[in-house]
């Protein structure tokens, strides 16, 4: 026979430590955000006054008050270019052959499998991979260029893993339809399933490079300076990059340098912004395209 | 027999999806400028065997087939036969339209595109789609996309696309079941009316429809090892009223299926 | 009904299309060449694998011509750049294990707390603004971390703890917990979102609380996804950079104190490649054997996670 007193209050205790749990939880969500808010506020607090259009234009200084930028910033225009134009269609090649082309049999489990694991290799081994093949085997020295290659084997699997996603969410009807009509199948990638996942493959490819050039490891492993004066003009030239130039600032124990690292972090922020609002602002025109 | 009366047949086709068979020992023949409907309990292999008719099979990993069939007396198996060549000539009408996102004349201009055909587009897509009873439609939208179209106009535009690469079997899976009883019976008028000019295979679980739209019936069924096999087939007016086997009578008159 | 018929379609030269064949010759030769170029690609990530293995591996070998595996791997000092020379690395293990276990034991309970709120509580609306909030924080760059935990983190655990020094293992731990705990969280959520409503809905029928449902149906019906995230979020914490290199210190120490300064092997890699030292020598190689040691570890990490969710996935 069942107590209906007992259980009542035994109900009570369960659901004031359900409300209780709840609470704890919704705390632990929110202070993630909270530390998050903490953090850019710091970091805004500490960049006052310091940001301005002298230390946008100027070259790093042993001088705090005449230090700035630019070369970082241009060095970190460069590496994004070069490294989106060897992603991309790298990228978007191997996640056309692995969900279009290739039978489903070890070798593609095993591609696939290889492409997971990179996709959690430590930056700074990227940063040793390049070191060793593109700087020195293939002498491409300290370059732009070597730092760009880096950052593209970095930032391959992110891109293929994206684009295989985006290419899946395309509807067969639409590809056996083409099929249908005497389509081969690049004709079918080409005309009906590139231009269904371009969006989430775009969008893919912003934020991986978003990523990338937010990393300081691979870059000092290959040895980007830390101190560059002058702005490079060619794949081959030496070069420095943002989060590296932060770093630099970061390291000095002199409070004005502190300040330095400040402002430099709120570009950096800014970049990687506006960055991933334009990968918002993709995937959102191209939605809205897909509704009309 | 190579007869100029017979577009297609098939000789002792077997059809399998790795191990499991699909379709044993099936030898047909469909005539031409008529339309042949494939009838029978779900399951038992029709929409298997229209996709054999243009090779669509084939996209499914780990099918095989044995046997032949043949199209203007060729054998469309052969080594050496492109089956991107054999859809251009063999038309193909899904059961749940399946425009593509693009405009209403990019979907039809399509077929043509891409199989490197030169010449007018516009008055090939225009010749399409009055073909397919769309053109008063959409003839002001043909820049909007595809997908605003009703049930019933998609599946004309999917209609329209087969046609306007001039195919000269149009094969058609069930394509009136994602439709309404309205839609339905514009699409049957259609389909008698393209039966002039071209073959038609037409799959359908609606025997009402094969009665009124078709020609030759052929009727199919599983058989106990889930194979499916042709029981019979021969004109829609014998094989509905007086039809040999007995199978057939049961499926014909309702007691299963 | 009068048929609009076209006829048979020709060619300009007045044959009729059914002699496709030189044509279709064309494009056969046309889509071999496409499928070779999308191989190719494919295989570029094959090679990047065996590059960074053959790579590490033939450099590392320059280092192991000198001092022996066992000497690695169990000396208790590393000093490559003093003079008597130590090749030790048990010190950078150990600094390596101590910020990125302090960083799951701060990420691991926030993370998964996350996670049942937004799986199992949160209403969409919720969702929809707390998630991408949670993402970025995933997408901050290190270095800004690492100038946190330097410039605002220290400072302040240095009013609790008046003893400790500037650099730190706990700061730069702490901090590496905050980075990494979208990761738990999205992960764990993932895990959990996945088991199916018949499993809550039967729960809820026999008269258990939301809470109960969580905790007691939820989370072991997904627990095999939220171990893997934990080890995936490890293997990052170990991975990580720049947060230890700017905050942890450049001491390589066999401590498990985490008032005290240490080297993680992440930052002592960053500590070489800033330097000046020559290619070639020995201490050049060190940045080497320490990155295999890196690459072997994580990639265990995340093999053991892969083959965790394999053996131990829960079938609903």
């Amino acid at each position: 026979m069942k107590n209906a007193t007992a259980f009542r209050q035994h109900l009570r205790t369960r659901q004031l430590s359900g409300r209780f749990f709840v609470a704890l939880f919704l705390g632990a969500t929110l202070s993630g955000i909270f530390v998050l808010v903490v953090l850019v506020a710091d970091v805004f607090k500490d960049s006052l006054g310091w940001l301005d259009w002298q230390f946008l234009t100027s070259y790093p200084s042993r001088k705090p008050q005449e230090a700035g930028l630019l070369s970082a910033f241009f060095g970190t225009l460069w590496l994004m270019a070069l490294t989106a134009l060897f992603s991309l269609p790298v990228g978007v090649g191997t996640a056309i052959y692995l969900e279009e082309y290739s039978p489903d049999n070890m070798l593609r489990r095993l591609i696939q499998t290889n492409i997971s694991n990179l996709a959690g290799v430590p930056s700074i081994v990227y940063g040793l991979l390049g070191l060793g093949l593109f700087v020195q085997a293939l002498a491409m020295g300290r370059s732009i260029l070597a730092g760009a290659l880096t950052l593209t084997l970095m930032s391959l699997p992110v891109i293929i893993i994206a684009a295989q996603e985006a290419i899946r969410s395309v509807p067969e009807v639409h590809r056996l339809g083409a099929y249908a009509l005497g389509a081969t199948r690049w004709q079918v990638v080409r005309n009906i399933v590139l231009p269904t996942a371009l969006p989430g493959i775009l969008t893919g490819t912003i934020l991986a490079m978003s990523r990338a050039i937010g990393e300081a490891a691979p870059m000092i492993a290959i040895s980007a300076l830390v101190y560059l004066t002058f702005i490079p003009v060619s794949p081959l030239d030496r070069f420095t990059v943002l989060p590296i130039q932060i770093f630099n600032w970061v390291s000095r124990p002199q409070e004005d340098f502190a300040h330095l690292a400040a402002a430099g972090i709120i570009v950096l922020l800014i970049v990687l912004l506006s960055l991933n609002a334009a990968a918002i602002l993709v995937r959102n025109r191209y939605q809205k395209r897909a509704e009309e | 027999m190579l007869n100029s009366l017979t577009s297609l047949e098939t000789r002792k086709l077997d059809l399998w999806y790795g191990n499991f068979q699909a379709l044993r020992g099936v030898s047909m023949i469909v005539p031409r400028n008529q339309i042949t409907a494939i009838i029978g309990p779900s399951g038992c292999g029709k929409s298997s065997l229209l996709r054999c008719f243009n090779r669509m099979n084939e996209l499914i990993p780990g099918s095989k087939v044995k046997g032949e069939v043949l199209f203007e007396g060729r054998n469309i198996y052969a080594a050496g036969v492109d089956p991107t060549e054999v859809r251009y000539r063999i038309g193909m009408v899904f059961q749940k339209p399946n425009p593509f996102p693009k405009s209403v004349f990019e979907n039809v201009a399509f077929g043509p595109r891409v199989n490197g055909i030169t010449g007018n587009l516009e008055e090939i897509v225009e010749r399409a789609l009055r073909r397919a009873a769309l053109w008063d439609d959409v003839k002001d939208r043909l820049g909007r996309t595809a997908v605003e179209l009703s049930g019933g106009q998609q599946q004309r535009l999917c209609i329209a696309r087969a046609l306007a690469l001039q195919p000269e079997v149009i094969l058609m899976d069930e394509p009136c079941s994602a439709l309404d009883p309205v839609a339905t019976l514009k699409i049957e008028d259609l389909m008698r009316g393209l039966a002039a000019e071209y073959t038609i295979i037409i799959v359908t679980h609606n025997m009402q429809q094969a009665a009124r739209v078709s020609d030759i019936a052929a009727f199919m069924m599983m058989e106990e090892d889930r194979a499916g096999a042709l029981v019979e087939y021969g004109t829609t007016s014998k094989m509905f009223t007086t039809p040999r086997d007995k199978r057939t009578e049961d499926y014909i008159t309702g007691r299963f299926g | 009904m009068l048929p609009e018929h076209l006829g048979p379609l020709r060619t300009a030269a007045g044959e009729p299309l059914l002699s496709l064949s030189r044509v279709r010759q064309r494009n056969r030769l046309k889509e071999r060449a496409i499928q070779q170029l999308l191989f190719a690609c494919a295989l570029i990530s094959v090679l990047t694998t065996v590059g960074i293995v053959a790579m590490l591996v033939v450099q590392a070998a320059g280092f192991f011509s000198e001092v022996s595996v066992v000497e690695f791997l169990t000396g208790t000092q590393w000093t490559p750049l003093f003079q008597p020379q130590h090749f030790g690395v048990m010190p950078l293990v150990v600094g390596t294990s101590l910020t990125a276990g302090i960083a799951i034991l701060v990420a691991l309970p926030i993370g998964l707390a996350s996670a049942i709120y937004l799986s199992e509580y949160a209403q969409d609306r919720v969702r929809r603004v707390v998630k991408p909030l949670l993402e970025i924080l995933a997408g901050i760059p290190t270095v800004v971390y690492g100038y946190f935990a330097l410039t605002f983190v220290t400072p302040l655990l240095r009013n609790v703890f008046p003893d400790m020094i500037v650099f730190n293992a706990l700061s730069a731990g702490l901090v590496m917990g905050i980075m990494i705990i979208p990761m738990v969280s999205s992960l764990s959520e993932d895990a959990m979102v996945a088991v199916p409503r018949s499993l809550r809905n039967a729960a809820y029928g026999l008269g258990a609380t939301r809470f109960e449902v969580a905790t007691r149906v939820v989370m072991p019906a997904a627990v095999s996804g939220i171990v893997a995230a934990c080890i995936l979020a490890l293997s990052r914490a170990v991975g990580e950079t720049m947060i230890v290199a700017i905050a942890a210190g450049s001491t390589p120490k066999l401590t498990l104190n985490p008032l005290e300064s240490i080297q993680t092997m992440t930052a002592y890699i960053v500590q070489i490649s800033l330097g000046e030292t020559p290619q070639g020598t020995i201490e050049y190689y060190t940045i080497f054997a320490v990155g295999l040691l890196l690459f072997m570890m994580t990639l265990l990490m995340n093999l053991f996670s892969q083959w965790f969710v394999r053996r131990y996935r829960e079938k609903y």
